[in-house]
């Protein structure tokens, strides 16, 4: 029972980071119709120009702040200049276009840090000890992963929900027309958006290098194949389902790969093809998932 | 035969010879040489069949590296432990690959647009670790190397001279006919194809599914049809690959493959078979041209990605767009011309 | 005394095919303007091209300012407020969050401007909470109405108001209309299929065919007009 409970809690915590890199799959994807498959490269980026900050002297928790910020600009400036020009396009279009993306982005990566290891200080961003819960070990940073996770994610509830620009935002993703009527500058919302993807997915790229030292330029592959698994289980348009497809993902892969010892089908390398087989029976099964709309097709 | 059929004949044959010279003079181009010839005729082969499925059909495949892998595999395995002449597991591949396209094509009616590109990226990303899988071992013996060379049932085992015909060939030089003879011939078949009433089905599909069932078009049957042919070609190209390179293995078949291929279909343009050679050469070349450009790691990515971009922003319609643009100011003139007749 | 909107020759395009062959219409300040014609007849590509949704050449002035060329948030933030075809509302969104967004250039007084629109609406208040969507069709042309208001508006965009709805429901609709006109000077172009009703809530009208002004003149004498009342009025 107490490795069930660990696993869970352990599954929780990577499961936050699929949640954070889902959720700026489904901003981006709500309000722009498309899906960022350059996500988790972006994200991969902006952690090494964070590892860059703390290398040149600056505290952890500063160059977090510092890297959120510069994401945040850089998701801006990615949808103004370059993503606004397939938006509303041919579906394959802005396919290739983030899929360039995450060849460029993947190349930059490499080049400019190329392939020495590098890992953050020790103990960064949270302690590697645990707790003792009643005779289950809890990591400290998996808590601090969670910790952080629920901060944001109430943080963007509160952003969309209460502020008149989240009214905006969530505006100009249900009706961009509609929006611009009444006075919404709705690119510069749609680049918005961008920008707090780009935030998240730093976030998710900073927990990913904390949980999985030391930093490697592929780290976030797996992760993007398990978010878009999320995005997709949760409905590619619901923020809500992003979080629980994640968590729900991160529990049941640990889950799946702890019990497998009993079975022996060797699932431990096998977690992207679960990751897409899961992809695949939601699509087929309930394209929505389980917190979209299903729509109506009008013929 | 009106003007404009004779003016489409006489290009079709010109661009035929021309295809031949072109094979080959190829490799005696600078820098090329036999063996990134071959290359170029693997990808040519994979992204025709690619352009037919989402170029002819609209249905976006991301994993079409899977069906490469599942040619190689098949040609792979027959040689290896079956014994079989290589000449012969190319057809079989065929069949093997067309098989599989046929099981993905149906579940991917269900799909559209972007949900069928999402499923077949998850796809692509799964291939490596399918094929590296213990379970699967009578297959893909686990992801170890399945090593061809010096095998009886390989062409020239591999490395040794090869005869045709009362002629000696190298290796090289004999993989890379081999290639484009079929590439060709492919080429020939999809354009007959794409010419006659699969390749109007299929076209009606694309620019709107509910048009052309109400015109009654099996558009299920020319979907799942299109995903067959298309994964039959990818699993040709696959299993030239091994046979070029002498061995299969997981690593060979990454996730990226997949993304190779359709940024040449994109590149090529989609819907049209004239741009296919230059998304082969791009997405062949390019990288190339990169890694001279600077040996630096990551480079190659970097220019790759950035000239991707800009191919997309400037000429969304691809190489064979950006043709149709520049000529169709010729292209009206015979058709106003014809009609007057 | 300068119009309060001007349109001259106006062009305007959807890719290759023009809609509008030059158009030219005005509205005074606090008028009551209709644009009638047929299917097709450019109406309400003309409310678009004032609201700069579709791409156009030639002249729009309001308040003797140019807004030929402008984005559709330039002229909203003009004073211009456009109530769309398909009311242009967001449904998922409450009728309260719709109202809200009306607002959204204001940046005060939005209880004021919320009580204002309640006295001409005033089973907004019961239905706040409600999903736009799932409002009637004549709730919801009256809550598009509403939401254009909360953005104190000089000049009210309307097309087709009447479309789908029971004629109870939109005489109540232009009985609005006229009051605000009245009370408030609201100027307001609207675009309807419903001849009649337009000639009798409008002072002036323009008749539209093939993307070009075919008659205009005041409603009154247009209603008489031989050539109007076999085409739109049916006699």
């Amino acid at each position: 029972m107490t490795q069930f409970l660990q696993q869970v809690v352990a599954g929780l915590a990577s499961g936050s980071i699929y949640a954070l890199l889902a959720l700026g799959i489904v901003i981006i994807y709500r309000s722009t119709g498309i899906v960022n498959f350059a996500q988790g490269e972006m994200a991969t980026f902006t952690t090494f120009v964070a590892w860059t900050l703390v290398d040149h002297g600056v505290g952890y928790w500063g160059a977090f702040a510092l890297t959120l910020v510069i994401a945040f600009a850089g998701g801006i400036a990615l949808e103004r200049t370059i993503v606004r020009r397939v938006e509303g396009g041919p579906v394959i279009t802005a396919v290739i276009l983030t899929i360039g993306l995450f060849i460029l982005l993947g190349g930059l990566s490499n080049w400019i840090w190329k392939a020495e290891v590098r890992s953050f200080p020790p103990d960064r961003p949270f302690p590697t000890s645990a707790w003792d819960v009643g005779g289950v070990a809890i990591s400290k940073q998996d808590a601090g992963i969670l910790a952080v996770t629920v901060v944001l994610v109430l943080a963007l509830w509160a952003l969309f929900q209460l502020t008149k620009l989240g009214l905006a935002l969530r505006a100009s993703a249900l009706n961009p027309t509609a929006s611009r009527l009444v006075g919404i500058r709705v690119g510069w919302m749609l680049a918005l958006g961008w920008g707090l993807a780009a935030a998240l997915g730093a976030v998710a790229g900073l927990f990913t290098a904390a949980a999985n030292p030391p930093l490697d330029p592929n780290m976030m592959r797996p992760v993007l194949i398990y978010a878009l698994a999320a995005a997709v289980l949760g409905g590619l348009e619901s923020p809500v389902g992003a979080i629980v497809g994640g968590l729900a993902i991160g529990v049941v892969l640990n889950l799946i790969v702890t019990y497998d010892t009993h079975v022996h089908l060797d699932l431990d390398r096998m977690r992207i093809p679960m990751a897409f087989l899961a992809i695949l029976i939601v699509l087929l099964v309930r394209p929505a998932g389980i917190f979209g709309r299903t729509a109506v097709r009008r013929v | 035969m009106s003007r404009l059929a004779t003016v489409r004949a006489a290009v079709t044959a010109v661009a035929l010879v021309a295809g031949i010279v072109l094979v080959y003079f190829l490799p005696h181009a600078d820098r090329i040489g036999y063996i990134k010839g071959s290359q170029l005729g693997v990808y040519f082969i994979a992204i025709l069949g690619l352009n037919i499925v989402t170029g002819y059909t609209g249905q976006i495949s991301l994993g079409h590296g899977a069906f490469m892998a599942i040619g190689g595999y098949t040609t792979a395995i027959l040689v290896s432990e079956h014994g079989v002449r290589d000449l012969w597991t190319i057809p079989i591949a065929a069949l093997v690959a067309g098989l599989a396209g046929f099981v993905v094509g149906v579940p991917a009616l269900r799909l559209s647009g972007l949900y069928l590109a999402l499923a077949t990226f998850g796809l692509a990303l799964a291939m490596p670790a399918i094929l590296s899988w213990d379970k699967l071992d009578a297959v893909t013996k686990s992801g170890q190397e399945i090593q061809l060379f010096n095998s009886p049932h390989l062409l020239g085992k591999g490395f040794e001279d090869v005869h045709f015909l009362g002629r000696t060939l190298s290796f090289n030089h004999a993989v890379y006919y081999l290639t484009w003879g079929i590439a060709l011939l492919l080429l020939a078949v999809a354009w007959l194809i794409l010419r006659g009433a699969p390749g109007r089905a299929f076209r009606a599909v694309r620019d709107s599914e509910l048009a052309a069932t109400s015109s009654g078009v099996r558009v299920a049957t020319y979907k799942t049809l299109a995903f067959a042919i298309s994964a039959a070609y990818a699993g040709i190209a696959g299993s030239l690959f091994v046979i070029a390179l002498a061995f299969a293995d997981p690593q060979s078949f990454p996730a990226t493959l997949s993304l190779t291929l359709i940024v040449g279909a994109a590149v090529a343009g989609l819907g049209s078979l004239w741009g296919v050679l230059a998304g082969a050469a791009f997405v062949q070349f390019l990288p190339d041209f990169a890694v001279h450009i600077s040996k630096a790691q990551g480079v190659p990515d970097t220019v790759y990605g950035a000239a991707l971009i800009l191919i997309v922003l400037l000429l969304p319609t691809g190489v064979a767009g950006g043709l149709r643009r520049a000529l169709s100011p010729l292209t009206t003139r015979l058709y106003t011309r014809s009609q007057s007749q | 005394m300068t119009p309060l909107l001007e349109l001259e020759d106006v062009e305007a395009r959807y890719g290759p095919v023009r809609a509008l062959h030059g158009v030219s219409l005005s509205v005074g300040e606090g008028e009551v303007v209709a644009v009638l014609g047929g299917n097709g007849a450019g109406k309400t590509t003309t409310l678009r091209a004032i609201s700069g949704l579709v791409s156009t050449a030639g002249e729009v002035r309001f308040a003797g300012e140019r807004i030929s060329r402008a984005s559709p948030e330039r002229v909203a933030r003009a004073g211009i407020a456009h109530v769309p075809e398909g009311r242009g509302l967001f449904n998922e969104l409450s009728v309260y969050d719709n109202l809200r967004l009306g607002a959204f250039l204001q940046r005060s007084g939005f209880d004021e401007d919320y009580e204002r629109v309640r006295a001409h609406f005033p089973w907004l208040e019961d239905r706040r909470d409600q999903q736009a969507g799932t409002l009637s069709g004549g709730e919801q042309q009256m809550l598009a109405i509403a939401r254009a208001l909360m953005a104190r508006p000089r000049l009210l965009l309307l097309d087709e108001p009447s479309l789908g709805l029971a004629p109870l429901v939109v005489r109540e609709i232009f009985a609005i209309l006229g009051d605000l006109n009245e009370k408030e000077g609201l100027a307001v172009l609207v675009v309807e299929q419903n001849a009649k009703l337009a000639l009798r809530s409008s002072s002036r009208a323009y008749v539209l065919e093939v993307g070009r002004v075919a008659l205009e003149g005041p409603s009154a004498e247009l209603a008489e007009n031989e050539s109007v009342r076999k085409a739109y009025l049916g006699y």
